[in-house]
C-alpha cells in the first residue's frame, strides 16, 4: 500500500469554529511531510487528532490501512515532539527517554541499552543523569526527540519543534533533524508556521488556512506554482498583477491588460478565455531591473517605472519600483562585485522585464492576502 | 542617595519593631514554658524549678490527656489524608475547566475558609443530628475534612498555576494510560503542593476547637477540648503547661526539619 498515512474527510469543530474542514490527504512512508500555515489554521488540531488528543467530528485516520480514529493516544503507533518539549521535570534525562519503553513493560536491560543508543544519537551521552532543568533549550529539544524516537513510532509528530529556539540553533537543529530522519527512516509529520523551516526540511508541504488545505506539493511546486494568492503570499514574497485577458495569441501565450501597468504577455498555465479576470503571481527574483530598456525578445515583458525604495541586504538588493499606482518588488542577486557597475538608485527611471512563463496564474485571488506581502509603508518623500 | 541608604540602615526602628513583635508573640509562650517548670501550682508565684508537672503528665492519672491526644492525631491524619485526595481532585477540576459550574465550585471551596467556624460548627451539628449520626470521632473527622479540603485545594491550585499540562499529553503519547499518567507524572509533580496542603490541613485539624466542640459527642474529646475542660480544674493547670511545652518543642523541631529539607532541595 503506497498510502501509508491517510486523512479521510477529517473535520473538527470547536463550537461554531471549524478548526479543520474536510481534510483528505495521504502521507507516504518515510517522507517528511510538513503542515504549514499561520496560527489558527488548524495544523496543530490535525496533528493532535493524529496523536489521539482530539477526536475528529467526522472522517477517519488510517495508518497502513488500520483505522486509528478512535484509539486512545497510548495505543497509537505514533509519538510526538511537543513544542514546549514537555519533558518530565521530576525524571532524569535517562528516565525521560526510557519512559515509553517502561510503559511498554520492556526488560530493564533492554531499556538501558536503547536509552544509551538514543543518548548517542542525539549526542547527549554525558547528560543522562541530569534533570531537564539543568540542560539548555537545544538539549531539551534533542531529549524530546530521543524520547519519542526510542519507541520506534511509525510516524513521528513534530509540533513546532524549533519555535522556542533562537535562529542559529534552529538552523543547526534543522540539519540535525534531517540527519536523524536519514538515520532512522521514520515518517515525520512536521507542523510549523515558519515557511523557511518547512521548505528546508520537507519532502512535501501542505499549506493550510482557516481549517482548509490550500495546496499540497514539494517545496518547489509550492513556491514556483502556487495555486492561489494565499499560498503565493504566505510562501516567500511576490507581486500580484490583476487584469483581464485581452487577446489569445496562441496555445502558449495570451495578452492581458493589467491595472496601472498596461498590456502584458501571459503564459497560458491553463486555457484562458477572452475577457476573463486574471491574477498573476510574479516572484521578485524573477524580475530583471535595468537602467536601460532590455533588448526585444519573444515572451519577454518590459515595463518602465521609478525606484521608490532600495534595501541593500548584502547578497541581494531589494527594490520597490513604482509603476503607475502599483509598487513592484524586485530582488537583484549580487553574484559578482563590480566596482564599475552602477546599481539603480532611488528616483532612477528603470526598466523591469520578466519572461511571461515566470509568472504564475492563480486560480483564486483574495485582496486581504496582499497584507501578507512585505511591502514597506507608502513612501513619504 | 548613598547617604539616605546608610541613614536608613542605621535607623533603630526596624530592629526595635522586630524586637517588639517577637516579645509580643513569644513572651506569653515563654511564661508558659517557665511555668511548666514552676514548683508552684499557681502561675503568679515562683517557688523554684521542678519537674513534678512532667511527672504528673506521664503518670497514670493523666491517661485521658494521652487518649485525647491520640484521638486528635487519628482525626488529624485521617482528615488530612482524605482531604489531600479530595482537595487535589477539586483543584484539578478547577484548573482544568473554566465553566460556570467550576466558578460556583471555586466559591464553594473558598467559603469554608472565610466562613466563621461557629457557623460551620452549628450547621454540621444540626446536620449530624438531623441524620441521626453517632457523634464519635468519625463524625469529627468528617467535619474536619469539610474545611481541610479547601486548604488542600488552594495549595494544589497554586502549584497548578505553573504546571505545564503538556506533560500529561506527553505521558499518554508515550504509552501511559490515565492511571499510570496520574501516578507517574501528575502526582509527583503536584506533590509539594499536596504535601503543603496536607500539612496545613493536619495543623488546622489538630488545632480546631470551635467546630469540634459543636460536633463531638460524649467521650470523644480531642486534645484542645480536653485542655479547655482541664482549665476549669486549677489543680491540674500546670500539667497543661508541661504538655504545651512538649508540643511546642515538637512543632519547632518539625518546622526546623521542613525548612532544612526545602533548603537542601533548593541547593540541589
Amino acid at each position: 500500500m503506497s498510502e501509508f498515512l491517510v486523512f479521510d474527510g477529517v473535520t473538527k469543530r470547536f463550537g461554531d469554529f471549524v478548526a479543520v474542514r474536510d481534510a483528505s490527504f495521504a502521507i507516504e512512508k518515510g517522507e517528511i511531510f510538513a503542515l504549514l500555515g499561520p496560527s489558527g489554521c488548524g495544523k496543530t488540531t490535525l496533528l493532535r487528532m493524529l496523536a489521539g488528543f482530539i477526536e475528529p467530528d467526522e472522517g477517519r485516520i488510517l495508518i497502513e490501512g488500520e483505522d486509528i480514529t478512535r484509539l486512545p493516544p497510548e495505543r497509537r503507533p505514533v509519538n510526538t515532539v511537543f513544542q514546549s518539549y514537555a519533558l518530565f521535570p521530576h525524571l532524569t534525562i535517562r528516565d525521560n527517554i526510557g519512559f515509553g519503553l517502561k510503559m511498554a513493560k520492556r526488560p530493564k536491560a533492554e531499556i538501558d541499552a536503547e536509552v544509551d543508543r538514543m543518548l548517542d544519537l542525539v549526542d547527549l551521552a554525558e547528560h543522562g543523569d541530569k534533570k531537564p532543568d539543568r540542560i539548555s533549550g537545544g538539549q531539551k529539544q534533542r531529549v524530546a526527540i530521543a524520547r519519542a524516537l526510542v519507541n520506534k513510532p511509525r510516524v513521528l509528530l513534530l509540533d513546532e519543534p524549533l519555535a522556542a529556539l533562537d535562529l542559529k540553533l534552529r538552523q543547526r537543529l534543522l540539519v540535525e533533524l534531517d540527519g536523524i530522519h536519514d538515520e532512522v527512516g521514520i515518517t515525520f509529520l512536521y507542523v510549523t508556521h515558519d515557511q523557511t523551516e518547512a521548505m528546508a526540511i520537507s519532502d512535501r508541504i501542505a499549506v493550510m488556512q482557516r481549517g482548509g488545505l490550500e495546496q499540497i506539493g514539494t517545496p518547489a511546486e509550492i513556491y514556483e506554482a502556487p495555486v492561489n494568492s494565499f499560498v503565493a503570499a504566505f510562501i516567500g514574497d511576490t507581486n500580484f498583477l490583476r487584469g483581464k485577458v485581452s487577446e489569445i495569441l496562441d496555445a502558449e501565450y495570451s495578452r492581458a491588460t493589467v491595472e496601472s501597468i498596461g498590456e502584458i504577455r501571459l503564459y497560458n498555465d491553463r486555457p484562458l478565455e477572452m475577457g476573463e479576470d486574471i491574477a498573476l503571481s510574479l516572484r521578485p527574483e524573477k524580475i530583471r531591473i535595468e537602467t536601460h530598456p532590455p533588448a526585444e525578445e519573444a515572451g519577454l515583458n518590459a515595463i518602465e517605472g521609478t525606484v521608490d525604495d532600495v534595501i541593500y541586504l548584502g547578497s541581494l538588493t531589494r527594490y520597490w519600483v513604482r509603476v503607475g499606482d502599483q509598487r513592484i518588488a524586485i530582488e537583484k542577486q549580487h553574484a559578482r562585485y563590480q566596482l564599475d557597475e552602477r546599481l539603480p538608485a532611488w528616483k532612477d527611471r528603470v526598466w523591469l522585464s520578466w519572461r511571461a512563463d515566470d509568472g504564475c496564474l492563480l486560480t483564486d485571488f483574495a485582496v486581504e492576502d496582499t497584507e501578507l506581502l512585505s511591502l514597506p509603508p507608502e513612501g513619504d518623500e | 542617595m548613598k547617604k539616605a541608604t546608610t541613614l536608613r540602615s542605621r535607623h533603630p526602628l526596624p530592629v526595635l519593631a522586630t524586637a517588639v513583635a517577637l516579645v509580643f508573640l513569644y513572651f506569653p509562650i515563654l511564661v508558659l514554658v517557665l511555668n511548666s517548670f514552676n514548683a508552684s501550682r499557681y502561675g503568679a508565684s515562683w517557688e523554684g524549678w521542678s519537674m513534678r508537672w512532667y511527672e504528673l503528665l506521664f503518670s497514670a492519672r493523666s491517661r485521658d490527656i494521652w487518649e485525647a491526644l491520640q484521638r486528635s492525631l487519628v482525626i488529624g491524619v485521617a482528615a488530612s489524608a482524605v482531604s489531600m485526595v479530595l482537595g487535589t481532585m477539586a483543584a484539578w477540576a478547577l484548573n482544568r475547566y473554566r465553566t460556570r459550574l467550576q466558578k460556583a465550585h471555586f466559591g464553594l471551596i473558598y467559603l469554608p475558609i472565610v466562613a466563621p467556624d461557629i457557623l460551620m460548627g452549628i450547621s454540621l451539628a444540626i446536620f449530624f443530628v438531623t441524620l441521626d449520626v453517632e457523634r464519635n470521632i468519625g463524625a469529627i473527622t468528617v467535619a474536619h475534612i469539610t474545611f481541610c479540603i479547601s486548604y488542600v485545594a488552594l495549595a494544589v491550585l497554586a502549584r497548578l498555576q505553573d504546571f505545564d499540562g503538556s506533560v500529561v499529553d506527553a505521558a499518554r503519547d508515550l504509552g501511559a494510560n490515565r492511571w499510570q499518567t496520574i501516578v507517574r507524572v501528575v502526582v509527583p509533580l503536584l506533590a509539594p503542593g499536596i504535601l503543603a496542603g496536607g500539612l496545613l490541613a493536619f495543623t488546622l485539624s489538630i488545632d480546631d476547637f470551635v467546630i469540634t466542640f459543636f460536633v463531638k459527642g460524649v467521650g470523644s474529646d480531642t486534645l484542645p477540648l480536653k485542655i479547655y475542660s482541664m482549665t476549669k480544674h486549677t489543680k491540674e493547670m500546670p500539667v497543661i503547661n508541661a504538655l504545651s511545652t512538649l508540643l511546642l518543642t515538637f512543632t519547632f523541631a518539625v518546622v526546623w526539619w521542613v525548612q532544612r529539607l526545602s533548603r537542601a532541595r533548593a541547593v540541589a
